[in-house]
């Protein structure tokens, strides 16, 4: 079972890596979102420093939605998804599997990156690290609400605002946390309860959400 | 499954359903209209003014009625979204889309009624406190299961779709306030918080009371008008439907079964 | 308690709050109801048009739960 799963996982990452593109705009929206701030607020350094963590977090909410919408869409389109969904394995492993190839090649990327925006915001140090361990915790949580959405919205007109609509309140919960671990990270706090609440977050999604979004698939494929 | 056996089941048939909310609206819409008359005449005339905040805190007699009505008419929602779900029983449904309207009008009542207590309170109409934050938030549900349920043209995988967003919007809601919460405690000192409820007078707590009560009511009344509109629609096709719009003629009422066998008819398919 | 008609209007110098919250709820709520009797006007006044040109010809039962 967990050798299917991790085959399904390799052959979806094989399948986006070979449409570099997608990941390459994902990330350069992230960039650019995040450069609107200091263009919006103007450069003066106190004031977009206490704004980074947010813009940020932000930025990275927005690039994991709009990563959201090709989760399902491309497979649905040519019938693989529904091949899946017959098939015998079970379907929230399946959905998780697809879930987790979206992460790594979608999300991992922006943890990688985030570092730097946040220090062009003028994190330093300490607080550079939580942000992108606040992230890589938070994003594949994203990712999880996300794919229920995804799998709703799955052969439905206009889905792009739509989603946004269902999915970013599902988002608050990370966000507030998320960014609150760099903002007691700056203000010389332990970010570790906030870090903890996130990983708390993620272990009661990862069951959770695979079973959504399985049932998602099922209503939208009917 | 009889209906004998599980009784309010029987109300799960579109007919017998029909028949209740006949019954039941004008009763509920009676006693909603009473009890808010009661409830403005004590908050009006009887309670008196707030040694602090005056006279505006009357604004609390609608505010907090709405408020925890968009709170309970989400869940309520969810509730029914599960049944749905579950046991595949359309009126569940029926009901779940009913809700919404109904809950987003209180939802956003209690925002419009906080931000204007907030005005002379706070000085401010609007402050990012917790509990506003979160009916805000709130709000935004109940809009996305909206427009969802506006989107799908099928009814059925549509109806299902709605449900299983209302079910895992239901599930955040607590996370979502619980996470305000501990963001406005965060940040406390930037923003003024929504003191309690002014030190209550017995006056004060019935007012509050009678017009929770009438709310409820109220909110009760207009969806179980909604759904049975809906259920109206729904059912066109059905005999029973006909016969209530056009009674049958003499003549054609011989040909007709007798309701009572409709009835059981009805809930054992 | 007050005096007068225009204290109890003028609610102690808040009544653009107070009034504002009753009014708006007020005009919602009616709103909603008449946009509920509508409905249910119309859609009795739908099904009876059709009924009426269909005939008395029976259809299928009502479909259960």
């Amino acid at each position: 079972m967990w050798r299917s799963l991790w085959t399904l996982v390799r052959r979806d990452i094989s399948l986006i890596v070979m449409r570099r593109q997608d990941v390459l705009t994902v990330v350069a929206f992230f960039v650019i979102v995040t450069t609107l701030f200091p263009l919006a607020v103007g450069p003066e350094p106190e004031i977009l420093r206490a704004l980074a963590p947010g813009g940020v977090w932000v930025a990275a909410a927005l690039a994991s939605l709009i990563s959201l919408d090709r989760l399902f869409a491309d497979d649905w389109r040519d019938g693989t998804l529904e091949q899946i969904v017959l098939g015998r394995q079970p379907l929230p492993l399946v959905a998780l599997g697809k879930i987790t190839a979206h992460w790594l090649s979608l999300g991992l990327p922006l943890v990688v990156i985030s570092p730097l925006l946040g220090y062009s915001l003028g994190l330093r140090g300490f607080e550079l690290a939580v942000l992108a361990w606040s992230l890589a915790l938070g994003t594949p949580v994203l990712s999880l609400l996300g794919a229920t959405g995804a799998a709703l919205m799955l052969g439905v007109r206009a889905g792009g605002a739509l989603m946004a609509l269902l999915v970013l309140p599902l988002y608050v919960p990370v966000l507030v946390i998320g960014s609150g671990a760099v903002n007691e990270a700056m203000h010389q706090a332990g970010p570790y309860a906030h870090l903890s609440l996130l990983g708390a977050m993620l272990a009661i999604a990862l069951p959770l959400a695979p079973l959504a979004v399985a049932g998602a698939l099922r209503i939208s494929l009917d | 499954m009889s209906s004998r056996r599980i009784p309010w089941l029987t109300f799960a048939a579109p007919r017998n359903f029909h028949l209740l909310v006949q019954v039941l609206v004008p009763w509920l819409a009676g006693v909603a209209v009473l009890l808010a008359i009661a409830g403005l005449y004590t908050g009006f005339f009887v309670a008196p003014p707030d040694y602090q905040q005056g006279n505006s805190y009357r604004i609390m007699f609608i505010h907090v009625p709405a408020a925890w009505m968009g709170m309970f008419l989400y869940l309520l929602m969810a509730m029914y979204a599960v049944i749905h779900l579950v046991w595949r029983i359309r009126l569940a449904d029926v009901m779940a889309r009913s809700l919404a309207p109904t809950g987003a009008l209180m939802t956003f009542m209690a925002l419009w009624t906080g931000a204007l207590w907030g005005a002379p309170t706070w000085g401010t109409y609007w402050v990012w406190d917790a509990r506003l934050t979160s009916t805000l938030i709130l709000l935004f549900l109940y809009l996305g299961y909206m427009a969802l349920r506006a989107t799908v043209d099928d009814r059925e995988s549509g109806g299902r779709a709605a449900s299983l967003l209302a079910l895992v919007g239901a599930i955040n809601v607590p996370i979502i306030y619980f996470s305000v919460e501990w963001w406005h405690t965060l940040h406390q000192g930037m923003s003024v918080t929504l003191t309690s409820a002014p030190t209550m007078a017995p006056s004060m707590f019935a007012a509050l009371l009678l017009m929770t009560g009438a709310c409820w009511l109220y909110c009760a009344a207009i969806t179980l008008r909604r759904a049975q509109v809906q259920v109206l629609e729904d059912e066109a096709d059905a005999q029973w439907v006909r016969d209530l719009l056009q009674p049958p003629t003499a003549e054609s009422a011989r040909t007709a079964e007798d309701p009572a066998g409709t009835i059981r008819e009805e809930g054992h398919s | 308690m007050w005096d007068g008609i225009g204290d109890f209007l003028a609610m102690g110098g808040h009544w653009p709050y107070v009034w504002g919250s009753y009014g708006l709820f007020a005009l919602l709520l009616a709103a909603e109801l008449l946009l509920q009797r509508h409905r249910h006007r119309r859609t009795r006044t739908v099904l009876n048009r059709r009924f009426r040109r269909t005939g008395s010809t029976r259809t299928h039962q009502g479909t259960g739960t």
